[in-house]
């Protein structure tokens, strides 16, 4: 591989780490925050993406598709607690994989019903349709380096409002002592309500914004589900920062997993077995540092 | 009595489908040793269903047929090798972190058995001849006959749940309920809790192996779908549908969803969404399952 390979590798795999951080933060956040483990998130991410795609074709227009789809998502969530994931707080583990499993189940087969199970394609929105010029013969797509952007301005703004909002108090609060915060006069109910919202409009965008590089497909969900959960195990559960350098080193390991060549014993390890190079990661962090790089002592 | 005679008055595919159920039911208990027994609960266990029928089918030759108990011993003890391997690893974490990484390393192998070539990829692999039993010459065991398959798999759940039972009554079974009920007091009182847990782990991914070895052998076909996390999802709702944490809770879940399951293929063509709402409404207003109901009894009237 020449260096400009390598560089181009090297974007996409910050662009897909960036990507997955967008999916394991909302994952995390519901999890450290509210203490639910929440195995439907990968379904808010395929539905995300079919969205965008009926979107697109209702309305023509990737932009307003967009609004309208995370507004779709931001009350969907709303609903979603208000329904079911409420009565999970006080539950364990086991009761909440099972409500949020049988979700995944209700929301694959609606969107088989809605939307088919055939395979689907978003065009790339015309406005970031191009690519710059790096060397001569190597080009970058202008709109992945448009999805880099969205997803650090995202956890920025993440980070700050969590650490410097009255919102992100509220929430501080609630984490470290429901009963306190409760006592002190604050909703936490509400918090709460609000922050599955946001973990399922965050997922939901994710989907969205990827739909125009990668194909939108039934078996999308499991697949980012699986890989965030990967990401929450190396980073620690609970920690954004932790998210953030996770989903990082995925996203290259993943990325140049599948364009290296090397055999060992003329058994073809890469890109053959590629699929499996970040759960050799996940079992090498687990045997080090069982509680994830950033994860708490508990 | 009744699934006793079953084979002599039913149709073929009733006795497929009973023996569908029974395998199930040891995949159910096996989990529910870990999940009701343990509290460990676990996303990847079918990794150990589906290994177990890529074991048998990677050992069986090709023209003839394998002896039953050496390869059902084989895959048992290549699975318990597997299991005590992803047990070590994944002791190591707790809770929700346990759970992950179930789902994870579970994951890893459906793709290591999807995507390379020896394993016969997405297609799976066929088993030609399977393994078949000779009493002295004077008796064959075939296990493409639906009959001798369905008593073969009635008596291995009978074997099982007994086996359950036994270890359950046994001092290890008392180590492992405490774990259940506190590890840290259980810790306090001088067991190396992460070792029962090892032990459990395994011994759950070894009864898994044998519901595989009957699920590759039933219809001589496997695939890495048996790997694949749905299901694990699956047999956990039947887990929590039964009640977890009694012996005859996955007896009684298994045959309730598998049935409900049916009648819901023949109703719709999205059964899916029906399951998916019975899950949900079992886990949240009924989490003790159907062996934790308590029919409220008539009150005598006074």
């Amino acid at each position: 591989m020449d260096a400009a390979t390598v560089l181009i590798q090297a974007m996409n795999g910050i662009q897909y780490g960036l990507l997955l951080f967008l999916v394991a933060s909302g994952l995390t956040l519901i999890f450290g925050i509210m203490g639910v483990i929440n195995i439907a998130h990968g379904s808010f991410y395929m539905i995300g993406a079919y969205l965008a795609w009926s979107l697109m074709g209702w309305v023509g227009s990737f932009w307003i598709g967009l609004i309208v789809g995370v507004t779709v998502a931001l009350l969907l969530g709303l609903v979603l607690e208000w329904l079911f994931i409420r009565f999970l707080y006080d539950r364990d583990h086991l009761q909440q994989v099972l409500v949020t499993y049988g979700l995944i189940l209700i929301f694959s087969e609606l969107r088989s019903m809605i939307w088919g199970d055939d395979v689907h394609s978003v065009p790339i929105p015309e406005l970031l349709n191009g690519s710059i010029q790096l060397t001569e013969n190597l080009a970058y797509p202008i709109y992945r380096l448009w999805l880099s952007g969205v997803c650090i301005v995202i956890a920025i703004l993440m980070f700050l409002g969590i650490q410097h909002t009255r919102l992100g108090m509220m929430i501080r609060a609630g984490e470290s002592d429901r009963e306190m915060t409760k006592s002190l006069g604050i909703n936490i109910g509400l918090v709460y309500r609000f922050i599955f919202a946001l973990g399922v409009s965050l997922a939901a965008f994710s989907g969205m914004i990827s739909a125009p590089i990668s194909s939108v497909f039934p078996g999308m969900g499991s697949q980012v589900l699986i890989v965030s959960f990967v990401v929450v195990v190396i980073g620690g559960l609970g920690s954004i920062k932790g998210a953030m350098i996770a989903a990082l080193l995925v996203g290259l390991i993943d990325t140049f997993g599948k364009v290296i060549h090397l055999d060992i014993f003329g058994v073809n390890i890469f890109p053959e077995m590629s699929g499996m190079s970040i759960f050799a990661l996940m079992a090498l962090i687990l045997m080090l540092r069982p509680q994830g790089l950033f994860g708490r002592e508990r | 009595m009744m699934l006793i005679l079953l084979p002599v008055f039913g149709e073929r595919f009733y006795i497929q489908f009973a023996s569908k159920i029974l395998i199930m039911i040891i995949f159910v208990s096996s989990l529910n040793l870990l999940v009701g027994f343990t509290g460990l609960v676990s996303l990847g266990h079918a990794a150990f269903f589906g290994s177990s029928g890529y074991v048998i089918a990677l050992l069986s030759p090709i023209g003839t047929s394998m002896n039953l108990f050496v390869a059902l011993l084989s895959s048992v003890l290549c699975v318990g090798a597997l299991g005590a391997v992803f047990g070590a690893l994944v002791l190591r974490t707790k809770g929700i972190f346990f759970i992950m990484s179930t789902l994870a390393l579970g994951e890893m192998l459906f793709y290591f058995l999807h995507d390379t070539a020896f394993a016969g990829g997405s297609d799976g692999i066929y088993i030609h001849d399977r393994p078949g039993f000779n009493l002295f010459g004077w008796w064959q065991l075939d296990l493409s006959n639906v009959s001798h398959f369905y008593y073969l798999a009635l008596i291995l759940v009978c074997l099982v749940l007994m086996l359950i039972k036994r270890i359950m009554n046994s001092p290890f079974g008392r180590v492992i309920s405490g774990i259940r009920v506190n590890e840290h007091r259980t810790k306090a009182l001088g067991y190396h809790t992460y070792k029962f847990k090892l032990v459990c782990f395994v011994i759950a991914s070894m009864i898994a192996a044998i519901s595989g070895f009957l699920a590759a052998v039933q219809f001589g076909v496997v695939n890495p779908e048996m790997v694949g996390w749905h299901a694990s999802g699956h047999a956990l709702m039947m887990v929590i549908l039964g009640g977890k944490g009694s012996i005859l809770g996955p007896v009684l879940g298994t045959t309730t969803l598998m049935l409900v399951e049916e009648i819901f293929q023949v109703a719709t063509k999205h059964w899916q969404l029906l399951t998916g709402i019975v899950v949900v409404l079992v886990a949240l207003f009924f989490p003790n399952g159907l062996a934790g109901l308590n029919f409220p009894k008539k009150r005598p009237e006074t």
